[in-house]
């Protein structure tokens, strides 16, 4: 996407245009420069927020830390405290892109490429839904009904697969692992990321399609050959929109997974892993003074993360702007 | 190399409507054939029964038979998918697929039917077709850029030669100068000239002064108003049709008098 600055107009142009027109010109002009402006301004005093009052925690000594801070271990640097939940953070968010990304896609295919045009409407609206169930609903769900249900496979997959190091050390006998989170979120992000592919697969131009299918390509060769290449981008754009809300995701997390600071791999294992907005969201109630300095200092690392992974997506997008559909 | 081709009794429908009623055509092998008309009289809907690209807008279909060397391709046991292997089709706006270099794209119908052909052979393939089509000196020094790069005519070329990289026996070509500026209609013209050497060929247009040019018969359809079905009013050779048409409908139209 590139942005268009179209020149202000002056001179001979703006006399040409009669007076209200030009009025009201004005005026939408600030209109739109002030919406503008404004999620800058909004941008700019989060992170302003973020960082005066992430201070006090950078700056404090380690044993400030533990002594101000709730269950701070002993010589332990704040990014040292920290490190886990970012790793926890990125380990939930990319296990549910993993298994999210490739169930939208099948999913938007499905509805864009290959079911019957009643069909498609109905399974549109449904994906729409899954998007309006609030997260605490989700979290409830997660820890009664999923959560009994996966103990099971977690276990199967513990006993059979677990040299595969994400499948080895002690699965949980409730389900209260980070494998059952990233599966509640991915169940989350389906939506955003399946109604965005939708969209960009259902404006795959018709010639390209054509183009494949007067070559003898098989439906599935049509969407090989100019469907996915064509929605390669938005498919990014939308995974990265999904990753942001499973970065962010809070309720879910908080109501289902068992916390733990490790680095662990063992995804089926309890209190191994903590994400920083689930971290947040129950240590806040309880914190004063630096400890609150702190979590909002693991909000700045949370706000660097997503931007960082935004800014990713752009250049991936970028990279191969010559081979877009743009031109 | 070339086939010919026999459509019997073909109705063609969009749903309920018949939008091309009791085609009885031969297209003969290496030969080009031009279909005219006025706008809407259904010879590009007739174009895209022979190689079966009409079914895929929902709710079309065809009745009558379309016999290529006397094997109909609406046959029960017929795949859709290995006619238009055999039959080639270049469009009317130039369509190179976006993501792929100017090689990929001739290489695209080829790679489609998994078939693994060595770098060698890859590179022979994309250097005949891209002879075929006129366009290897224009491009050899950038097959690896984007296709969507090269201006219109040349694109259409590259669609070209994509379209014969897989070697079919038909080619069609629906108006594939209407998007192009005279110099490049030109090139594409000659283009016509020599391919017919070895594939049949069946040309849509809207340019009466193309058809004369490249074609060796000449199908005139019409329809008797909006709602219509149009027809098939009369084919014979070029010559006679644009110097002695047997009907009045004809001669109206090729002498511009209407259409």
């Amino acid at each position: 996407m590139s942005t268009t600055v179209s020149p202000p107009a002056q001179g001979s142009r703006r006399r040409r245009s009669g007076n209200t027109d030009r009025g009201f010109n004005r005026v939408f002009r600030w209109i739109a420069v002030g919406a503008g402006a404004t999620i800058l301004a909004v941008l700019a005093a989060v992170a302003l927020f973020l960082v005066s009052e992430a201070w006090p925690a950078i700056m404090a000594s380690p044993e400030e830390l533990a002594e101000g801070v709730p269950r701070y271990p002993e010589d332990t640097s704040l990014l040292a405290y920290l490190g886990p939940l970012i790793y926890g953070t990125i380990l939930a968010a990319v296990l549910a892109l993993f298994l999210a990304v490739p169930i939208s896609m099948g999913i938007a295919l499905f509805i864009s490429h290959y079911a019957p045009r009643r069909l498609s409407q109905l399974l549109g609206a449904l994906v729409d839904l899954l998007a309006a169930i609030p997260s605490v609903i989700y979290g409830l769900w997660g820890f009664f009904t999923l959560a009994p249900v996966l103990t099971p496979i977690w276990m199967w997959l513990n006993d059979n697969l677990g040299w595969i190091p994400l499948w080895g050390g002690n699965a949980s006998p409730t389900g209260r692992s980070m494998a059952t989170v990233g599966v509640v979120l991915a169940i989350m992000i389906l939506p955003i990321i399946t109604a965005v592919s939708r969209e960009v697969f259902l404006q795959t131009p018709k010639l390209h399609e054509e183009a494949a299918l007067a070559l003898g390509a098989t439906r599935w060769e049509v969407v090989k050959t100019a469907v996915l290449p064509f929605g390669r981008s938005g498919v990014i754009s939308a995974s990265m929109l999904g990753l942001g809300r499973a970065l962010g995701e809070t309720m879910a997390v908080l109501m289902i997974l068992s916390p733990g600071f490790t680095y662990s791999l063992d995804i089926l294992a309890a209190g191994q892993h903590q994400t920083i907005a689930a971290y947040i969201a129950a240590d806040f109630p309880e914190s004063t003074g630096l400890g609150v300095n702190t979590l909002i200092a693991a909000g700045l690392a949370l706000f660097v993360i997503t931007l960082a992974v935004n800014m990713a997506a752009r250049w991936v997008v970028a990279r191969r702007k010559d081979f877009s559909g743009a031109n | 190399m070339a086939q010919r081709i026999d459509t019997k009794d073909l109705n063609i429908y969009y749903g309920d409507f018949l939008a091309v009623q009791d085609v009885n055509m031969t297209i003969e092998p290496k030969s080009v054939t031009a279909l005219i008309g006025p706008s809407g009289c259904g010879k590009s809907t007739f174009l895209r029964t022979l190689n079966r690209m009409h079914e895929v807008i929902p709710g079309a279909r065809v009745e009558g038979r379309v016999e290529m060397d006397g094997v109909d391709l609406y046959g029960p046991n017929v795949d859709p998918v290995a006619v238009r292997k055999n039959v080639g089709m270049v469009f009317q706006r130039p369509n190179p697929f976006p993501t792929m270099s100017i090689r990929d794209n001739v290489l695209a119908g080829v790679k489609l039917n998994n078939k693994r052909i060595s770098k060698a052979e890859a590179d022979d393939l994309v250097e005949s077709s891209l002879h075929g089509a006129n366009l290897w000196n224009e491009v050899k020094d950038r097959l690896d850029k984007p296709g969507s790069g090269l201006s219109g005519g040349q694109q259409q070329r590259l669609c070209i030669a994509r379209a014969i990289a897989i070697k079919p026996q038909v080619l069609l070509m629906d108006e594939p100068c209407s998007a192009l500026d005279p110099i490049s209609t030109i090139a594409i013209e000659d283009l016509i000239g020599e391919l017919k050497q070895e594939y049949t060929i069946v040309i849509v247009t809207h340019n009466m002064q193309q058809a004369a040019r490249v074609s060796d018969r000449t199908g005139f359809f019409n329809i008797a108003g909006t709602g219509k079905p149009g027809k098939l009013i009369e084919m014979d050779d070029t010559a006679t049709i644009f110097s002695a048409p047997a009907e009045k409908a004809t001669e109206d139209y090729v002498s511009g008098r209407f259409g």
